[in-house]
């Protein structure tokens, strides 16, 4: 599952600097998602974690996702 | 556009700081939601929770109407702050003060004033037994 997620998360950031996924419990169900992006320098972190968001929105839809913690950095 | 979901609108203008939990203020059913209220707490910040628990339709008005997907959330002076991961980023960094201070002025500081309120039943807010 976390292919899954990482690969979806690689579609939405492809020059991500940085970008892991970590199952947290390894129930395949409760992720830590780290992305590091240019493109969240500058943004408010609730617009960095939206994006973060749209990316696993079928995931999170389906409750593949049961929970989910984010880390989004704008820079290296 | 449901009653419900009205209700829950008129909760997130007219609360300063409002965090929709699994659970109440005093008895939080989820790491995250307990992570976000501690933040609060470790601030300082006078707070109303609404719990989600109480019917499923809470959950999927709010995420309608907040476009956001996970429990808990924060909203201040009827503004979406985050979840968990971002107004404890944010106390970490000091910025959550900040944020409650640009928003509410200094009428946000008021530790320990702490209550939930329902949205589920009836016009208006009820403020649960005991609380």
């Amino acid at each position: 599952m976390s292919e899954r997620l990482e690969s979806l998360l690689r579609t939405a950031f492809p020059h991500a600097r940085e970008l892991a996924v970590l199952d947290r419990t390894g129930g395949g169900d409760h992720f830590h998602v780290t992305v590091v992006d240019g493109r969240f320098s500058g943004l408010p972190l609730v617009d960095q974690h939206r994006l973060v968001y749209d990316a696993l929105a079928d995931p999170l839809a389906d409750g593949t996702i049961h929970e989910l913690r984010i880390t989004t950095r704008g820079d290296g | 556009m449901s009653d419900l979901r009205d209700r829950i609108r008129e909760t997130i203008e007219q609360e300063p700081v409002v965090a929709f939990i699994k659970g109440t203020h005093e008895q939080v059913y989820c790491g995250n939601s307990d992570r976000a209220l501690q933040a609060l707490r470790g601030v300082g910040a006078g707070f109303t929770t609404v719990d989600v628990l109480v019917d499923p339709r809470i959950r999927e008005e709010l995420s309608a109407l907040s476009s956001w997907p996970t429990i808990p959330q924060v909203f201040v002076k009827g503004e979406l702050v985050g979840g968990a991961d971002i107004v404890q980023e944010l106390a970490t960094t000091g910025q959550l003060e900040a944020t409650l201070e640009e928003r509410l002025g200094e009428t946000w500081r008021r530790p320990g004033e702490e209550r939930t309120v329902s949205v589920s039943d009836g016009p208006g807010l009820h403020v649960l037994p005991g609380t």
